[in-house]
């Protein structure tokens, strides 16, 4: 099955009814899909007019208590940044997906990494995180996909699976959970979805124009953060138990550091991979473990090297950490992660 | 004793942070009434837009949901569509929804969306201090056009029931003022028309309102509704500009 569709089918499975989306490449196998299957089963596959209004109407449908998403490509999310703040500023759950492409501006539309700083520090402004997963393969995007439909509405944080064009686009056999029983969702208490005269009324709102008050608000969000961090940071490690040096990488590009990781093993290279697989909460305690033993990391990226300052901070700058990557839609060859990691090691073999 | 006038169920007890001699209090208040009148508080979902009526949500006593600048046509189409049977409503003014919101504002239109929008037009931005708005009139002074509004320069205002009354998805549309007890009254019947024919699922109904900002007009409330009738309505004729409420079929 194709990554965009794979994602698509995994969502509708995990009980995604309604679809908000505008057409961009490489992401519209998905929108294609969802429009096709979404009213056959009783859901809703919206057009908008605009990146701008498809996340607002997500705000809507989130807001409403029903399970939603919505799908682009990096310029489209930069125009979804408004609504992403304030869907984080009124804890509105819901699943923005990105299957990204070169940038900045119109860039490319081949396969990247370049909105890691995007959907990790700044997704919108504010004081806020997001929830952010980064799949390597058809599979995982399948499996992630309800999980964090599930922790978006557990914690009340929007999420975002950060995928490429290259998973999009990647044809993989991928199991599905279907399931002909309608998916349990939990109870939504906050949900404006009319009170029936049983209720007071509920607000969902991002304002709060009394300074305390907002940062009441503010500090309880990352109050939830710290719970999210402590239980839903995920990584791969990759024969990293006896590693003397350590590739990071997520994503697709992770495949091929393993790739690279597997022939200098072979070469006699010790060396491992650790995979963070939540780019929000990071894998910080990981690295920390992996750290102690290894002589020095590389990171490895489809970007001019955007997580690098996270694995710096996460290892305290204990060690070194160097960088190679491809940028602007050219992916990494195992070969040239090999002769890098070959050059990290000294050339020992 | 007998209660020979209330305040509406829909209405909540909060008091409003609305300048004197503004006329959003009345709206509102004819809102809530429509909504008791209708009994569909239970069912309602208002959405509350960036301007002067932000703090809408706590002002109307069924689920509030509080929109980003111009976008809660797109908010009330993700309710609207997520929850088919909820009565969805968008309470908004000029610059939220004809600068800002257009694009919002004009395919929520051209889908037929099942939703109301009520158009607070006072010719000018009120919450950030009165600056021009696409409404504001040819040589109308504001913060932002000291000199007037210099339509060679900056264009002119913009009429949206006659540019929405292009479009063949939407429904219901007119325009009426507050400005006195008999517009008052066909204001009160617009919006009870505009929410019937959502509750009929007869597609997308607006009401525009034209209103005055006395704070910012630097006007008294007596001279803003002089001031409103001497040159809004002009502008901006008062009327039903769009009713294909018998043509359409209910959805």
């Amino acid at each position: 099955m194709k990554g965009n569709e794979a994602l698509a089918e995994a969502a509708i499975q995990a009980g995604c009814t309604r679809f908000f989306g505008y057409p961009i490449t490489p992401q519209t196998e998905l929108a294609a899909y969802m429009a096709k299957r979404l009213p056959k089963i009783g859901g809703v596959f919206l057009q908008a007019e605009s990146e701008v209004s498809a996340i607002n109407m997500l705000q809507g449908a989130g807001a409403a208590g029903v399970r939603a998403m919505t799908s682009s490509s990096s310029p489209g999310i930069s125009l979804k940044a408004e609504g992403i703040s304030y869907m984080a500023g009124a804890d509105v759950p819901g699943l923005i997906i990105n299957v990204q492409r070169g940038g900045p501006g119109l860039g490319g539309i081949q396969p990247s990494q370049a909105d890691y700083w995007q959907a990790t520090k700044a997704p919108g402004h504010g004081d806020f995180h997001i929830l952010v997963f980064a799949p390597n393969s058809v599979q995982e995007m399948v499996d992630l996909v309800s999980h964090a439909f599930d922790l978006s509405d557990n914690y009340r944080v929007p999420a975002m699976i950060l995928a490429d064009g290259l998973l999009g686009q990647m044809m993989e056999p991928v199991e599905i959970k279907s399931s002909d029983e309608k998916v349990e969702l939990p109870k939504k208490q906050w949900a404006t979805c009319g009170h029936n005269n049983e209720r007071e009324h509920n607000i969902v709102n991002s304002l709060f124009l009394q300074a305390n008050e907002l940062e009441r608000v503010v500090r309880e969000r990352f109050e939830r953060y710290k719970v999210i961090e402590e239980n839903e940071t995920m990584c791969e490690k990759y024969m990293t138990d006896d590693a003397d040096y350590i590739v990071v990488a997520f994503g697709a590009t992770a495949r091929v550091a393993k790739a690279a990781v597997k022939d200098a093993r072979a070469k006699g290279i010790k060396i491992g991979l650790v995979r963070p697989i939540t780019l929000w909460p990071f894998p910080k305690e990981e690295l920390k473990e992996v750290a102690v033993n290894a002589k020095s990391f590389l990171c490895v990226e489809m970007n001019m090297g955007q997580m690098v300052e996270d694995v710096k901070l996460a290892i305290d700058c204990s060690r070194p950490v160097e960088f190679f990557g491809r940028t602007g839609g050219v992916i990494p060859t195992p070969a040239e992660v090999l002769e890098q990691i070959v050059k990290l090691s000294g050339g020992e073999q | 004793m007998a209660v020979v006038f209330k305040k509406p169920n829909a209405l909540t007890d909060k008091p409003t942070h609305y300048c004197p001699g503004c006329t959003h209090g009345i709206v509102h208040r004819l809102v809530a009434e429509c909504i008791d009148e209708l009994g569909i508080e239970g069912k309602a979902i208002g959405v509350a837009p960036v301007g002067c009526a932000v703090m809408a949500y706590d002002y109307f006593s069924c689920d509030m949901i509080q929109a980003p600048h111009g976008r809660a046509p797109a908010i009330a189409t993700g309710v609207k569509r997520s929850l088919p049977d909820s009565f969805v409503f968008t309470y908004q003014g000029d610059g939220d929804l004809a600068a800002i919101g257009t694009a919002e504002t004009i395919h929520a239109a051209a889908r037929g969306e099942n939703i109301t929008i009520i158009f607070i037009n006072n010719a000018i931005y009120g919450m950030t201090g009165g600056q021009m708005a696409p409404t504001t009139l040819p040589s109308q002074v504001t913060q932002t056009s000291p000199y007037g509004r210099n339509v060679n320069e900056v264009g002119y205002p913009i009429k949206m029931c006659e540019m929405l009354s292009t479009l063949d998805g939407a429904t219901y549309l007119e325009r009426v003022s507050v400005d006195c007890v008999k517009n008052v009254n066909a204001t009160k019947r617009a919006i009870k028309k505009a929410f019937q024919t959502q509750i009929d699922g007869k597609g997308f109904s607006l009401v525009e309102v034209i209103s005055t900002c006395p704070t910012n007009w630097g006007l008294s409330p007596n001279a803003a509704l002089d001031w409103l009738r001497d040159n809004m309505i002009p502008y901006y004729p008062l009327g039903v500009y769009k009713d294909s409420t018998s043509d359409k079929e209910e959805k």
